[in-house]
């Protein structure tokens, strides 16, 4: 039983691996490198580098506006993100998160609207648990697929997320579509009145905050609860998480399940909070964003909520490059080129994680 | 440096507050304003948006105009933030937000949040009564410049089959390829358009599938309602066979086989719309305009367009800009045989009733897909 324990304890992954000085030294020392290689980017651009720091500043992070603006754009990636750092315990790399979220806004409307008049509030809910379910019952194929089939998670889910885009568009131009979106096909809206409203004191809506629970929920559960203990046995090294005995295929399943139910309830709150119908605008990237989230995260799901917003906080700056210097915006996609890189490169520099 | 930019900015921006709020504070023509341009896609697409950044080149040059842009924005929370942003950061007064989806529901949560800021958007269907009053939308006929491409098509096709490439099957996008295929047929009822629909605004790999399909048919010419016309055009050129653009010009990118192209002139309603939010008239809500408004121009004849095409090309644009004459009139049959607009009637371009169109007129090969 001896040996079964010491493969135990090779197969399992820490959650919390490196130290916690260098898990925060080691990011931030990163992010500088990204910033000063970008410095120089823009240099050989023929722009002021310290005009550039500070717009990016401003637009990010200098004001009460410009962090409502970072963590609208964020609210919806940490979900994503979550999307893919949950199987990721299990081992696998799911990257079908665009799909799901599809699936999950559709069945948001079509169950939040029809309930709005009669239930209220409580249709929200009703919208937020039917894209949850949607969106996690379509990764519970790739699960599915993967335990019992053999089949590669990361393409099954990549195909399965064209074919819920595909089943999307054709509801929302067809069998859903509201007679009164001519020129755009969209559902039947929510009236504004039932939509999800906004935090207090902040102008960003609760998906933000049911993002930060959601993970909260999902580190806690991971390495406090036997499940997760048992899933990140399984992601670890299967074979013997099988020998001693536990059910490996269920776990894979119920995995792949939550993290769709996490890009599900994404897409559920885009509709719910921002949009108030689904349509194609609703498919802005959020799944394929969620990928990158996860990886700089680490699959750590605390970790995602400072990447999410790191990304927001991109993009806010990106818009205002745009239009203070007259940058391109492929502009910003070299600074998250740079610091996305960095803050991989970064990880020469921790602890190496045993799998 | 960063400092009084920002201060010359908020002064602009007031000015064009005071404006924007019916209070004639000295405002003329050349009271200072800051507007923000939005765009969905890149600026240099060849297509929709470059159409939009040209207009906002134009105005650039207009004294006491500043203007912010901002591409590759999505229709989500993001272009809330970014109205937001052009207007507390920018101090923009007056915003362009060019993409369909921009309009319902964010541009009209800004343009409630902020009811001293005009917002222009295009082509959405601003509606009197439902909508905030700083809001509207722009748009422009261009049926009238497919129908006149597509004179110039059927004049030039020897194969007598025309192709289109077409995004989604939405009113706008249906009436352009009724519009083009009546054009040719015009000169020759044996001419078909063949259709085909890649489903959504920005599908490279489709498009181009599409138009070699298309080619594969027998097609000779070939044209397209998506968002960036340029991988159908360099592939039909590429093929050797004929192309007339949409959006904006694509004769650099094919300089033997493009013929003509219905393009958008926003640098009027835009200039029109900057003018009213400068000298404090209000906002301008419905603008819309065909040729003859000059809201959309015609590109210039490419070199194989032979005499007698651009002279049957001129006629129907001048039928169009001059004359009472209508594309589409009674009896007028649907690709199924049935009528659609019954003899006697006859459908001014301004009537609603085109914009709500869901059928693909005789001629046409190809179905709307259910």
């Amino acid at each position: 039983m001896a040996s079964v324990q010491s493969v135990l304890a090779a197969a399992l992954r820490p959650v919390n691996a490196p130290p916690a000085v260098l898990a925060w030294l080691v990011p931030i020392a990163s992010i500088v490198v990204g910033l000063l290689a970008f410095g120089v980017f823009v240099a050989l651009l023929g722009r002021n580098p310290l005009e550039v720091y500070a717009t990016i500043f401003e637009g990010g992070f200098a004001s009460a506006f410009s962090w409502n603006n970072t963590l609208l754009r964020a609210a919806p990636l940490i979900l994503t993100g979550l999307a893919v750092a949950i199987p990721a315990q299990a081992g696998l790399v799911v990257i079908g998160g665009e799909g799901a979220l599809a699936l999950g806004a559709l069945a948001a409307a079509a169950v939040a609207v029809p309930l709005a008049p009669s239930l209220g509030a409580g249709a929200l809910v009703a919208g937020a648990v039917a894209g949850a379910a949607a969106g996690g019952l379509w990764f519970a194929l790739t699960g599915y697929f993967r335990a019992y089939r053999g089949l590669n998670e990361t393409i099954s889910s990549l195909l399965l997320s064209y074919i819920a885009i595909a089943v999307f568009n054709h509801l929302v131009e067809g069998p859903l579509r509201d007679p009164a979106s001519l020129n755009k096909p969209s559902t039947l809206p929510l009236p504004d009145a039932a939509m999800i409203g906004q935090i207090p004191w902040l102008d960003v809506h609760w998906g933000l905050a049911i993002g930060l629970v959601a993970c909260l929920i999902a580190q806690l559960a991971l390495s406090r609860s036997t499940q997760g203990f048992a899933l990140r046995v399984a992601g670890g090294n299967p074979r013997a998480a099988m020998l001693v005995g536990l059910p490996v295929g269920a776990l894979i399943v119920a995995a792949c399940a939550l993290g769709g139910a996490a890009a599900g309830l994404a897409g559920a709150i885009e509709v719910m909070a921002v949009h108030s119908a689904a349509s194609a605008s609703v498919l802005a990237g959020y799944g394929t964003t969620g990928i990158l989230v996860a990886f700089m995260a680490r699959q750590q799901p605390l970790a995602i909520v400072p990447v999410a917003i790191l990304m927001g906080g991109i993009a806010a700056a990106g818009s205002l490059l745009q239009r203070r210097l007259d940058l391109p915006d492929a502009t910003t996609l070299v600074l998250q080129g740079l610091l996305f890189v960095s803050i991989l490169a970064g990880e020469a520099f921790m602890p190496k994680e045993r799998r | 440096m960063i400092t009084s930019r920002r201060t010359l900015l908020q002064a602009a921006g007031a000015a064009g507050l005071v404006s924007a709020a019916g209070l004639p504070l000295r405002a003329s023509a050349q009271t200072p304003i800051t507007v923000g341009v939005i765009y969905v896609g890149p600026r240099d697409d060849f297509g929709y948006n470059q159409a939009q950044a040209q207009a906002a080149a134009a105005l650039k040059k207009l004294p006491g105009v500043k203007v912010v842009e901002e591409e590759k924005v999505p229709e989500t929370i993001a272009v809330q933030k970014t109205m937001e942003a052009m207007i507390t950061q920018d101090k923009a007064s007056l915003i362009f937000a060019t993409s369909f989806g921009y309009f319902d529901p964010h541009m009209l949560r800004m343009a409630e949040k902020y009811p001293k800021v005009r917002f222009a958007h295009g082509g959405g269907m601003w509606t009197e009564g439902k909508h905030p009053k700083n809001a509207g939308s722009y748009f422009g006929y261009i049926d009238g410049a497919q129908y006149v491409a597509g004179v110039v098509a059927g004049h030039m096709s020897k194969s007598k089959k025309l192709g289109f490439v077409a995004a989604k099957p939405i009113p706008q996008v249906l009436r352009n390829i009724n519009a083009f295929t009546m054009g040719a047929r015009s000169v020759d009822p044996s001419i078909t358009t063949r259709v085909i629909f890649t489903g959504d605004w920005s599908m490279a790999v489709k498009e181009a599938e599409a138009t070699n399909s298309l080619v594969d048919q027998g097609v000779d010419v070939v044209t397209c309602h998506v968002d960036g016309p340029k991988v159908m055009i360099e592939t039909a050129e590429k093929r050797g066979i004929m192309t007339c653009g949409y959006h904006a010009s694509q004769a650099a990118l094919a300089p033997k086989g493009y013929l003509t192209g219905a393009e958008w002139d926003w640098s009027t309603p835009y200039g029109m719309l900057v003018d009213a939010a400068r000298t404090g008239k209000p906002h301008l809500n419905f603008l819309r305009g065909g040729l003859k408004e000059g809201f959309v121009k015609m590109s210039a004849y490419g070199p194989s367009v032979t005499p007698a095409a651009k002279a049957a090309g001129d006629a129907a644009r001048t039928a169009l800009t001059t004359g009472n004459f209508a594309i589409f009139k009674g009896p007028l049959k649907d690709n199924k045989g049935g009528t659609v607009v019954p003899a006697g009637t006859s459908l001014e371009m301004t009537n609603l009733e085109l914009e709500k169109m869901n059928y693909l007129v005789e001629g046409v090969l190809g179905s709307i897909p259910a």
